[in-house]
């Protein structure tokens, strides 16, 4: 039974058609990864999902609920957490106030199990839980967002390109960051354009292009694919 | 001039102890309260230019000493004066902080609850209190109102910066015009609201309503640097002040985070409201629209969405209002708004206020 189901999913910006009725699904404790290249709507996608983009036509199932008429803000109670494009964490606050942000919903609950869990995973958040988040570097920035994310206690976590203007030791550090949390059993859709890294660690994926899935299966088969290779691989 | 607040008093001839600011002993060309009867100012112009003007030391100890009251009697009247602009940049400040809009009619929130007070203290005869708070809650469901009718569309439908400028200014024509339809567009005088001692020390007087302001200003300053940095509330409006989209999906609901925005700069707007009522008890529909200007510059003085910068701005205001108001009066309002321009040349983030970076 799929967790998330999306079908035959459209959205426009204005006059364009940005997602061409795509339909696919993420089963439970799955890492599923969308990947294709700049534009070719990966982040339209994680966002009709989180509710931030009102698709035209089209289904999105979460768990038996239907996402496209639930509201941006109670997608999260749902269990769906998002970790946005270029991770925009709160700058202006610290790195704490944005952990406990990322716990809004959880207001009435005792947060400090949580705090630990996230400081022994993510280290170096504890060490600069009182700086500004502005003034983190990229990694840990990425690191907070995940992390964030993480304290709502989600079922399932939307990732967009985490990947993105990351030294590729740091990516390889958030890749291991992400097999691990799906490990601890939370579901995972990653949108990425470094392919390699991506299907590296999905169970299956998605290629998407120009608005329309154009391959689809085992990560470990569409890493292998010839064409795969060529267009995102190179080679 | 005439909506200047501190300009009608010296026609209008109003209680003794808020004539401090229309002292007219340096304007003889004004002439209209010849003879001197504030008897703790009386030393000060003659002792300010014989401290000036001759080398005797007792005219010149007087001077000083003249000067120095003068001097603290007008800073002390610009504290008052500055903590009204002080709570009334406040909300301009936090709206702006939120969504990035110069809410207009923000000033006339300071008249519909200055008519508010009136309205229940003399047609409905509430007491006082009553007043005052009837007149905040007013205020904060007609800033929340204001917020759905005019600007709720706009924001969530991403229209332009000026679209949002223009229904701002719409709803304060409407504001004012609304209420010379109720109350009529004369001039109103208020009942007497804090009938408080005025303190003395040495020569120095000090209006009840003076302390009042500034007492007020600083406790609901620091209540809200409070509510903003401490409470789960204020942790989302900090949020969605940086980044709305991102505060969605930590599961905020920005639509009431920006609603209670607007309520509490509207309710800090009626607070402001009141203590103007209590320091100039003379109301009428357009008063919002010089006090609103001002206080838009005091916050834009201090940085806005800037809290402490707000008050900041707004003291410093009152400050240079009421000094230059001594000196030369004509020119208090070209003071103000050239404060404003220096202010934009040389720092155009303001005093407190932080350099915005694009994000890309």
């Amino acid at each position: 039974m799929a967790l998330l189901t999306v079908k035959d999913l459209n959205v426009f910006y204005g006059n364009i058609h940005a997602i061409k009725g795509i339909s696919f699904e993420v089963n439970e404790g799955e890492i599923v990864t969308l990947i294709g290249a700049n534009g070719a709507g990966k982040t339209s996608t994680l966002h009709a999902i989180s509710g931030l983009l009102r698709p035209k036509s089209g289904s999105i199932t979460f768990d038996g609920n239907n996402l496209v008429t639930t509201e941006a803000h109670k997608i999260l109670r749902l269990g769906l957490a998002q970790v946005p494009e270029g991770r925009r964490i709160f700058a202006s606050l610290t790195v704490m106030e944005n952990l406990e942000l990322g716990a809004y919903i959880r207001a009435k609950e005792n947060l400090d199990a949580d705090f630990e869990q996230i400081f022994a995973r993510l280290p170096r958040l504890k060490e600069r839980r009182k700086q500004l988040a502005g003034t983190l570097s990229g990694g840990e920035q990425q690191m907070l967002a995940i992390g964030r994310a993480l304290m709502s206690k989600p079922k399932m976590l939307l990732l967009d390109e985490p990947s993105m203007g990351l030294s590729p030791l740091l990516v390889g550090e958030i890749f291991d960051i992400i097999k691990s949390v799906n490990q601890g059993g939370v579901t995972v859709l990653l949108n990425e354009q470094n392919a390699k890294k991506a299907l590296e660690i999905a169970n299956r994926a998605y290629v998407l292009e120009t608005g329309s899935i154009a391959m689809s299966g085992e990560a470990s088969a569409l890493a292998q694919d010839e064409k795969v290779r060529q267009a995102y691989l190179g080679g | 001039m005439k909506s200047n607040p501190l300009e009608f008093r010296r026609k209008e001839g109003l209680k003794p102890s808020f004539r401090i600011f229309s002292y007219s002993g340096k304007r003889p060309k004004k002439g209209k309260s010849g003879k001197n009867n504030f008897p703790f100012l009386a030393r000060s112009p003659q002792g300010f230019a014989a401290g000036l003007g001759t080398s005797n030391h007792f005219f010149r100890l007087e001077g000083v000493c003249g000067f120095m009251n003068l001097f603290l009697t007008q800073t002390i009247n610009g504290l008052g004066l500055g903590s009204i602009y002080a709570l009334v940049a406040l909300g301009y400040s936090m709206v702006y902080g939120i969504v990035k809009l110069i809410n207009f009619a923000h000033g006339d929130i300071i008249m519909v609850g200055s008519y508010m007070v009136m309205f229940i203290m003399t047609v409905m005869g509430m007491p006082l209190i009553l007043a005052v708070i009837g007149s905040i809650l007013f205020c904060a469901l007609a800033g929340v109102l204001i917020q759905r009718v005019a600007y709720h569309r706009l924001l969530t439908h991403d229209a332009p910066r000026i679209s949002l400028l223009i229904t701002a200014l719409g709803v304060s024509i409407f504001l004012q015009n609304l209420f010379q339809l109720l109350f009529g567009s004369e001039v109103r005088s208020m009942p007497t609201l804090f009938d408080l001692p005025a303190i003395q020390l040495g020569e120095l007087h000090i209006t009840s309503a003076n302390i009042l302001n500034i007492v007020v200003s600083v406790v609901m300053m620091i209540g809200l640097q409070t509510l903003v940095a401490r409470t789960r509330i204020g942790k989302a409006m900090r949020a969605t002040s940086e980044d709305a989209g991102a505060a969605k999906l930590m599961g905020i609901n920005t639509n009431h985070t920006v609603a209670f925005t607007f309520a509490v700069g509207s309710g800090l707007a009626a607070v402001g409201a009141a203590l103007y009522c209590n320091t100039y008890p003379q109301i009428k529909p357009t008063m919002g629209n010089l006090l609103g200007l001002k206080a838009f510059v005091a916050a834009v003085l201090g940085g806005i969405g800037s809290i402490p910068g707000a008050m900041l701005g707004g003291y410093i205001l009152g400050v240079a209002e009421s000094w230059t108001k001594n000196f030369y009066s004509n020119l208090t309002d070209a003071i103000v708004f050239g404060i404003l321009i220096v202010m934009l040349l040389v720092k155009p983030s303001g005093l407190l206020g932080k350099n915005v970076k694009e994000k890309v």
